[in-house]
């Protein structure tokens, strides 16, 4: 088999591991499994941005929460139905990853590190102030009638495990092609050597802003599915500590890989849920398995994995 | 503009606060010729040619390539102009394999794969690196990163090939394997060489510049720089 057939294979595969957990999984691991494969789209999303250009965002919970809102207020306040307000999502988060890139990109560093902060902290306290709209943190419910896509109501657990695994086999196919492309090798070149990939001719900051806007809007396409999966926006996903889980979750699963972020966040999540049944202290335990993670694969779970054995994973 | 110019540059300027680095050079690269730049440290020698790659922005004057003004023109857009550069201190993707350095630097000149790969092995051929192609660049000697950065400038099939001092940590055996390297290329494309190895320049050059102290000291062949009182007092100490 060629590199590109391995990769291939292995992909489907998972996908297809995926879809037949569904039939045998019990129910409250089947509910925890749709939520990582949202959550790891979330994570790929970052990782286009974090792992193949090595730019470090610091707010993309910025982005979640636009689509969750973008999603959820035209529901809540216009009354659309969901697949609408699933593309509002999708357009807000794009409009809103262009214009942070746009002005954000005009720094680099650890500058970039600090106005995505800084713009994700605006939109926390905006989702705050307009109170009146977003409920702040209290957050609102999306009704279960407002839940029915294309015939298929999204709050059974069965379809909802379906359309994530949909969303999920979407974004691992996007992130393989957009890794196999001329484009994804432009994005590693700049991330390896971004002087020399100018002075080949590339035009480096359009590559830039592209790669904000397909990692903000899939970002906010994951924060819209969510929302309407799991039938609740509220402010906290706008908060600072969604923009941390995302740069954990990536850098646990290997950071510029394809499957790095599903592993990351699905390792993450299993790890507080299991540890927090031996203890409350559980970030305790959670983080020490980290620490130890750092010091001995700090290339993540699947960066590591690549290093070792299997030197064609994408 | 004189017509058979490649690249011109006419009362090129930057200051840096209140430093002259380059001031009002004017400029003229014939087509087709070896070019050796060459002048004392500090003599401007770098700022010069990142204006004329678009690394540096300038102050004043105008840069001309190719027939057409490029003052303006960010250095991506030169680049696929025509031009091509070398770093001074080697700038390879040191975490990819050789052929995928290559593959970049082919990549928006030829879309297909098998073309592109042939095209990049022929480029290694060249420089004489040719079976190093899976390795990582990072893993390759001093000397090979050097050649394998020229191999990414022929990759480019450019108009000009600008190479800034190429030979700086090379051994002496290798600096003989470039001279060769150079003459064989001088037919195919102009060259403009930034240098301090003046046995070096004295051998591939067809003309030679000198700067000092930012601004042009004197221009001609070997012979007539040999000769010529100024550059010696300046640069080459008199002989």
């Amino acid at each position: 088999m060629t590199v590109r057939q391995k990769s291939w294979a292995l992909h489907i595969g998972l996908l297809a591991a995926l879809f037949l957990l569904q039939f045998i999984l019990p129910t409250y691991h089947h509910g925890s499994l749709a939520r990582v494969m949202v959550l790891a789209c979330y994570a790929m999303g970052y990782n286009i941005l974090f792992g193949y250009v090595g730019l470090l965002s610091l707010g993309h919970a910025l982005f979640f929460a636009t689509g969750m809102y973008g999603m959820g207020l035209v529901i809540q306040h216009l009354g659309w139905p969901a697949g609408p307000a699933l593309l509002a999502g999708l357009a807000a988060g794009f409009g809103m990853a262009l214009t942070v890139g746009i002005l954000a990109l005009r720094t680099s560093g650890v500058a970039f590190m600090i106005v995505t902060l800084m713009f994700a902290q605006a939109g926390y306290l905006a989702a705050l102030y307009f109170g009146d709209y977003t409920r702040g943190d209290e957050g609102f419910v999306i009704q279960q009638a407002d839940r029915v896509l294309a015939g298929f109501d999204l709050s059974d657990p069965t379809n909802r495990y379906f359309a994530a695994l949909l969303l999920f086999g979407m974004c691992l196919v996007l992130t393989l092609k957009l890794v196999e492309a001329r484009f994804g090798q432009v994005l590693v070149a700049i991330r390896e050597n971004e002087e020399r990939t100018r002075m080949l001719g590339y035009d480096v900051h359009r590559h830039k802003l592209a790669a904000v806007v397909a990692s903000g809007t899939t970002a906010a396409f994951a924060g819209a599915a969510y929302g309407l999966l799991f039938g609740y926006a509220g402010a906290t996903f706008a908060s600072v500590q969604y923009s941390i889980f995302p740069l954990l979750w990536v850098l646990l699963g290997g950071a510029g890989t394809v499957i790095g972020p599903f592993i990351g966040t699905l390792f993450m999540f299993y790890l507080i849920d299991l540890s927090s049944g031996i203890t409350s202290a559980y970030m305790l335990i959670a983080g020490v398995v980290l620490v130890l993670l750092t010091l001995f694969a700090p290339q993540g779970l699947a960066g590591e994995l690549r290093r070792r054995r299997v030197p064609w994973l994408p | 503009m004189a017509a058979m110019s490649l690249l011109s540059t006419r009362g090129l300027s930057r200051n840096f606060g209140g430093l002259k680095a380059v001031s009002d050079v004017d400029f003229d690269l014939p087509a087709g010729e070896v070019c050796a730049l060459i002048g004392p440290n500090g003599a401007g020698k770098t700022t010069f040619v990142g204006m004329l790659s678009g690394r540096i922005a300038a102050s004043a004057g105008q840069v001309f390539f190719d027939g057409r003004e490029v003052t303006n023109l960010p250095a991506h857009q030169r680049i696929r102009a025509g031009m091509a550069y070398t770093f001074q201190i080697t700038s390879v993707f040191a975490r990819l394999p050789v052929i995928e350095n290559l593959s970049l630097a082919l990549g928006w000149r030829i879309s297909d794969e098998e073309a592109r790969l042939a095209a990049a092995q022929d480029a290694l051929r060249r420089v004489g690196i040719a079976d190093r192609s899976d390795q990582l660049a990072g893993d390759l000697s001093y000397g090979h990163q050097r050649l394998l950065e020229i191999a990414m400038g022929l990759c480019q099939q450019p108009k000009l090939l600008i190479l800034d001092e190429p030979t700086q940590g090379l051994a002496d055996s290798e600096i003989a394997d470039f001279i060769q390297l150079i003459r064989g290329l001088a037919g195919e494309m102009t060259i403009l060489l930034i240098e301090h190895n003046i046995r070096l320049v004295m051998q591939t050059a067809d003309v030679i510049t000198v700067l000092n102290g930012g601004a042009v000291l004197a221009s001609g062949t070997p012979d007539e720089i040999q000769a010529n009182e100024a550059v010696q007092a300046a640069y080459l100490g008199t002989g």
